[in-house]
Order: C-alpha cells, then structure tokens, then sequence
C-alpha cells in the first residue's frame, strides 16, 4: 500500500515533533510553577501519582499489545470475516476487531480488500469501529482509571450502537446506489 | 497498586511465558513491537501527565463543571465531544485524562463523549481513509459515529 507508507513516513516527522512538544509543555510548566509557588505542591503531586500509576500499567499493556500483533496473523481477518454473515459475521467483525493490531490505519487496506472480496458493508464498518475503540489491553486501562460501571456501560453501549451504524450505513450506500444506478459505487 | 495493575501485569507476565515456551522469536519480535510502541506513546504520555497536573493546581473546579459539568447540559457535551474528534492522542492516554477531569466536575456524559469521539473518529486519518475506502463510507463512518457518540455519552450520564 503506497498511501499506507506515505503516512507512515509522515509519521517520522511528527515523532520528532512531538518530543519537542513535551520539551515545550515543560519548559511552560517549569516557568509557571516558579511564578506561582502556592500550587507548586498540587501540581508535582498530582503528576506524581498520575506517573506512577501509568509506569506501572504501561509496559504490561505494550507487551500485550506486541504479543497480540505477532501471534495473531492478519490473515485470519480477512478470512473468517470474508464468508461469514448474518449474526455470526457481526460477532466475529467485532472480536477480530477488538483484537490489538496496530492502529486504525492498518484496518483500512484491510477492509477495503474484504469489500472487493463481497463482504458485507455493515460488516466493515462494525470492523473498523471495533478495531478503532473496543481493543482489550484498552479496556483493561479503563477499568483501571475510571470504574467497572463506566467500563462495562461504555462497551455495551459502543457494541449496540456500532452495529446499529453498520446496518444503517448498508442501507444509505444501497439506497444511494440504486438511485444513481451505479453497479458498484462504494468506491 | 491497585486489583486492577497487578491483574494487568500477571496476564502480561502469563502471556509473555506461554510465548517464549512456544516461540522464542516470535516473542523477541513482540516484544521490540512493545519497546517500539512504548517509546512512540512516552512523549504523548509524559505531554498529558504533566496537562493534568497543570489543570489540577491552576484550574478550579467551578470553572471545569461550568465548562463540562452536568449544568452546562448537551452543548457541553458536543463541545467536548468535538475536542475528541479532532484531537490525535492514543485512547490509553485519554483515560487518565478522564478520571481527572471527572474528579474535578465534569459529568459523566462529557468524558464519555469525549473518549468515545476520540477513539471512533480519526480527523487526521480521514484523508487516507477516504483513499482507501472511499469518499462516501469514509465521511459516513466518521459523521454517524460523532452523532452516535454523543447519544451514548448522553444515555451513560442518565444510567451511571
């Protein structure tokens, strides 16, 4: 895919933007905590204990996510996600998804590929909205900072409604095909 | 250390023995993806951190709650919402991000709204997603996601 490097050439440079960023942001914080001495206490603090709870969930959730994008090949995605339909193709659109791949950009040649190969629409957009944000180790670091209840709620919520999306985008791209009479028009 | 860290660092240590008994290539390779991803993510991580901190000694809470709390209803919502859609930083980083902000007033709704655009919608990858997959289901996933955000952001404010 020559658009796929393309970006990710452009990604090199944004690497090196955004350490200088971070030397920006505490150069910044550095000026304003030696100005303002009264909230010096809460905010070291503060970063403090957010760090140290990052440092200690981090390296555990990277290793899971270089685990997963080894041993689980890409290939399997197309096929099962190719032949399967109805219920079955959802379900599985939504577990390949969720497993940790790499960013959403890897998904899209993926998915284009699936739909020259006639799989269902619904199917893709639940695809790529469950690769986008119902991805494990991701769900383990929700949990961590913000609760079962809102976890659980989250992910229920974003289940029901991506596959809601994924039926409706079906149909428009059906509809609108039909009325401008073009045979195969999603691209 | 909380229930939550040591169950995430023994899955990661199962993971990582079961791998290294079967495959010890396999399990280099993975974890250089890791050391890989990890110095990628440090900089956006340390960038966020170091914002909480900020906003947590300068910015009250009246001011946060007036902004994104329950009283500045649905607009609150969709701006922040917005603020998601636009904004390019891995989904782990948000999460923290969120806590805080709840901690210091912001509803329920607001940090639903804005993790769930930010995950679901990538402004800075739309370019290559309409390459890729075409103008029209490009524009639809990403426009009907936003609309599907807020009304999930608005059903967990009024459940949780």
């Amino acid at each position: 895919m020559r658009s796929d490097l393309k970006f990710r050439k452009g990604s090199e440079k944004s690497k090196i933007r955004i350490w200088a960023l971070l030397g920006v942001t505490l150069a910044i914080t550095a000026l304003l905590l030696s100005s303002f001495p009264k909230e010096r206490g809460v905010v070291i603090n503060t970063i403090w204990n957010y760090f140290t709870e990052m440092i200690l969930i981090l390296p555990a959730v990277m290793i899971l996510l270089g685990l997963l994008e080894v041993w689980v090949p890409r290939d399997i995605i197309v096929k099962y996600l190719g032949e399967s339909s109805g219920v079955k193709g959802v379900f599985l659109a939504i577990v390949l998804g969720a497993l940790p791949s790499g960013p959403l950009y890897i998904a899209f040649p993926i998915a284009a590929s699936l739909l020259k190969k006639g799989a269902r629409v619904s199917n893709i957009i639940v695809l790529l909205s469950a690769w986008a944000c119902i991805k494990i180790p991701q769900e383990m670091v929700e949990l961590q900072f913000l609760g079962l209840h809102f976890m659980v709620a989250r992910l229920l919520l974003t289940i029901v409604f991506v596959i809601i999306m994924g039926l409706l985008i079906e149909q428009i791209i059906k509809w609108s095909n039909n009325k401008g009479g073009v045979g195969n028009a999603v691209y | 250390m909380n229930i939550t860290t040591i169950i995430i660092n023994v899955i990661a240590i199962i993971g990582l023995s079961a791998s290294l008994i079967k495959n010890k290539e396999k399990t280099k390779k993975s974890l250089k993806v890791a050391g890989k991803m990890f110095i990628e993510m440090l900089p956006t991580v340390l960038i966020i951190i170091v914002i909480i901190g900020l906003i947590n000694g300068f910015v009250s809470p009246d001011k946060i709650s007036a902004f994104i709390g329950n009283r500045s209803g649905i607009i609150g919502v969709i701006i922040i919402g917005l603020v998601g859609t636009v904004m390019y930083i891995p989904s782990i980083i948000s999460f923290p991000l969120a806590a805080s902000l709840l901690e210091k007033g912001a509803s329920i709704s607001a940090v639903a709204a804005f993790i769930t655009t930010l995950t679901m919608i990538g402004t800075i990858t739309l370019p290559l997603e309409i390459k890729i997959l075409g103008k029209k289901i490009a524009l639809l996933r990403n426009g009907i996601s936003f609309v599907i955000a807020i009304i999930i952001a608005l059903i967990m404010g009024a459940i949780l």
